[in-house]
């Protein structure tokens, strides 16, 4: 199996420190400004250790595929340092980037839109090789097909387009593509997503399976709390450009600190009628505001059941609570105890109460 | 009388292909305050059979019965219909931008909804009840979003217009097509507790079509799983998730990353949902079981009961006594768990 969780001491494979990206945004706000700034990603740090799978959540919009992005240096960073390797990679030029381009590979969301429909799978697959000019002519062909065999299609399907294979074969031609140039490090933004459980099992398998095999590192980015818990050694949550709350699986799901954390465990559908029947439900109100004009202090304030005066005011910083190991942790003003309930703080008993619109 | 009484219902399409038989001998029931999850893989006919009880597919060929009240839908006569549809039985869609129009403004679409329906509201009162049921499904500020575009909502927002548009008219069955898969899980949260508190207050019947199994556990009391357009089983929730009796209701749960397993191996159904064009004789799921036996390939199985419970139904030849198919399933397992040692064995 897979390394585990790496003591402090090993030097991470990729790492965030101080991250942030901004994007201009139009002035259609409510205040009319012509020019203003979308806080996508705010000061995030992140470690990933050679060997193990950190899972990246959060709600839709919360700077997750903007961070993964700016780690595979797809996107250059606002602020902040992006480091490989145990070497600052932030502000290499394109030509410094090459070599990092095959250590470090991405693997899109959507297998039916990110496959060019028009060309054919096995050269698709080879693009890697001919970006970096490796392998021509009847080697290349027979590094595709070794690839395809490894993910589990049939060589024979060389010659076939994307529209031939179904979504679990199409996210398996992603997985090849990516897997081409023998990548340390992957990052898979959403990959199984749109695909139904039966075909999401088969790609999970394999991403597991290729770990163990290969030795790879991934970073994991799914909204989707029940797979990342099947294939993460470690957890960071998202909110609103943030982390906000950092720690192993069993930290995260058996000992949530962060308020946000434990809205977004209890709001998760359950496969099972006897838990989701008996378990505190959770629910948030209102939705994710707005990246342009975040709320002040603890961005999570409007929605928090627990806010206090407090939490308007300051940003909390991301540090262990009390008690907790030092790789877990949370930003939160109060934080809640072992095994406290969020229930108690909220009124209306779960139904979505009528809340303070947009400022 | 159940209030839907869906019997036999066959929907085809002819296609360049050839015909594309989308469901094919569908039948089920449902009761005022119940919800009916239908789960499946993608393609297996849920879509196509909700829309045609509702009156929504095109150029297809339908055969069946949709009885509504004791009328049935897909016979009735159109001004027989009009009072139904959109009044009686309200609709959500999966995909929330396409179900708005952009350019009009949300308050103006939900008074039109309303006064095309009941004639007897004036402009003000069908505006008032629009700001009321956007205070129903917790939109802030009920009066002032009245006058905003669609685009001005976010996604999960916009789909509770849909549920408050769906609900305007107090219908007395809800069919919802995936109303929560584009959604974030706090947002999808949010959407189903309205919709299970409307349901609690005015008494509505729900539809819920959903690939998502935990949603299923959550909202559904009884469970319609489907496969290349036919029913593979259906029974009360509890029954579905803990005693499921079809091979393919098996392979769904077992696909489910489990809580609290961690990173084992998942166990994937194999192969991929037919083709419904020219379907081989024989059970639509044999190619993909790994129960199959020579009866399967050649007749394909009827709906039938099992477990000696008048609720749960399953299409499927394996024995219906709960101890000989659990003795099956123990068996496979033990095979399954035996090969992949020797496997391992041999690989290392
Ligand atoms: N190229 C861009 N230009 C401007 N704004 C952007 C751009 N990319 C992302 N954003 C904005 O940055 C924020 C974060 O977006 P991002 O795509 O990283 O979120 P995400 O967490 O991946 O969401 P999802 O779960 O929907 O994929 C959003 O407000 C988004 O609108
Ligand atoms: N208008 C049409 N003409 C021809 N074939 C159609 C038509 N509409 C649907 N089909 C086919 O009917 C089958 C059932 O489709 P349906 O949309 O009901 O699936 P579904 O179970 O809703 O899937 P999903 O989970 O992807 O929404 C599919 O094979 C589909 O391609
Ligand atoms: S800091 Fe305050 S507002 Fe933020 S999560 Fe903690 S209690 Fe809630
Ligand atoms: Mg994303
Ligand atoms: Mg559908």
């Amino acid at each position: 199996m897979t390394a585990s969780t790496a003591g402090s001491t090993a030097t991470p494979l990729l790492e965030a420190r101080a991250v942030s990206k901004e994007f201009p945004a139009g002035g259609t706000s409510l205040t009319g400004r012509a020019t203003e700034v979308l806080h996508a990603v705010d000061r995030v740090d992140l470690e990933v250790f050679p060997g193990e799978t950190v899972g990246l959540v959060g709600e839709t919009g919360c700077g997750k595929s903007t961070l993964a992005r700016c780690l595979a240096r797809l996107y250059d960073v606002t602020a902040g340092e992006v480091w490989f390797d145990g070497r600052d990679v932030t502000h290499l030029s394109r030509r410094e980037m090459r070599p990092l381009r095959r250590d470090i590979q991405v693997i899109f969301q959507d297998p039916y839109g990110s496959l060019n429909p028009r060309r054919r799978v096995g050269s698709i697959i080879g693009d890697a090789f001919a970006i970096h000019d490796l392998e021509k002519g009847a080697a290349r062909k027979a590094r595709v097909q070794e690839l395809m065999e490894l993910v589990g299609l049939n060589p024979e399907h060389y010659n076939r387009f994307p529209a031939d294979f179904s979504g679990g074969q199409r996210q398996r031609i992603g997985v090849a593509r990516a897997l081409a140039l023998r990548p340390r490090m992957i990052i898979c933004d959403e990959p199984v997503s749109a695909l139904d459980v039966s075909i999401q099992a088969q790609v999970l398998n394999l991403l597991i399976d290729l770990q163990d095999e290969l030795g790879l590192t991934y970073l994991f980015i799914t909204h989707d709390l029940s797979v990342v818990r099947h294939v993460s050694n470690r957890i960071a949550v998202m909110y609103l450009g943030r982390v906000v709350e950092q720690g192993t699986v069993e930290d995260i799901f058996d000992g949530a600190r962060h308020p946000y954390t434990k809205a977004l465990l209890s709001a998760l559908p359950t496969p099972d009628p006897d838990v989701a029947d008996s378990r505190e439900h959770v629910v948030l109100s209102g939705d994710l505001p707005s990246a342009v004009d975040p709320p002040s202090g603890c961005h999570f304030h409007p929605r928090c059941p627990r806010a206090r005066a407090d939490c308007h005011e300051q940003q909390p910083p991301l540090e262990p609570v009390d008690g907790d190991p030092v790789d877990h942790t949370t930003a939160c003003w109060h934080p809640l105890a072992h095994g406290e309930s969020l229930t108690s703080a909220v009124p209306g008993l779960g139904i979505p109460a009528p809340e303070e619109g947009e400022p | 009388m159940r209030l839907l009484e869906v019997q036999d219902l066959r929907v085809s399409f002819s296609t360049d292909d050839g015909i594309v038989e989308a469901v094919r001998g569908v039948s089920f029931d449902l009761d005022r305050s119940h919800t009916l999850g239908i789960v499946g893989e993608s393609g297996s006919g849920k879509s196509v059979c909700t829309q045609t009880i509702v009156g929504l597919t095109r150029g297809a060929t339908v055969t069946g019965n949709a009885f509504f009240d004791g009328v049935d839908l897909l016979t009735a006569q159109p001004d027989e219909l009009r009072g139904i549809r959109g009044k009686r039985i309200g609709m959500i869609f999966q995909d929330p931008l396409s179900s708005l129009h952009p350019l009009y403004r949300i308050g103006w679409q939900i008074r039109e909804m309303i006064q095309a329906h009941d004639s007897s509201m004036t402009r003000q009162q069908a505006r008032t009840r629009a700001a009321e049921l956007l205070g129903l499904v917790g939109i802030p500020h009920p009066e002032e979003r009245l006058d905003d575009y669609p685009h001005q909502f976010s996604g999960g927002m916009r789909q509770r217009v849909m549920i408050a548009m769906a609900m305007a008219l107090n219908p007395d069955l809800l069919v919802a097509d995936e109303p929560t898969t584009a959604l974030d899980v706090t947002v999808q949260a949010q959407v189903l507790a309205v919709m299970t508190r409307l349901q609690r207050e005015f008494g509505t019947a729900i539809v819920l079509i959903t690939h998502d199994l935990g949603v299923v556990a959550e909202v559904a009391d009884d469970v319609v799983v489907m496969h290349a357009g036919v029913v593979m089983e259906h029974a009360p929730r509890r029954e579905t998730f803990y005693h499921h009796h079809n091979p393919y209701t098996e392979g769904l749960f077992d696909s489910l990353p489990a809580v609290g397993a961690g990173r084992r191996r998942l166990t994937p159904i194999a192969g991929t949902p037919p083709s419904v064009i020219d379907l081989p004789p024989g059970c639509s799921f044999a190619p993909r079981c790994p129960y199959a036996f020579d009866r399967c390939w050649v007749s394909e199985p009827p709906l039938a009961r099992v477990f000696g419970d008048v609720h749960h139904w399953s299409a499927c030849w394996l024995p219906a006594d709960l101890v000989a198919r659990t003795a099956i399933r123990d068996r496979l397992r033990a095979e399954t768990a035996a090969a992949g040692e020797t496997a391992e064995g041999a690989a290392s």
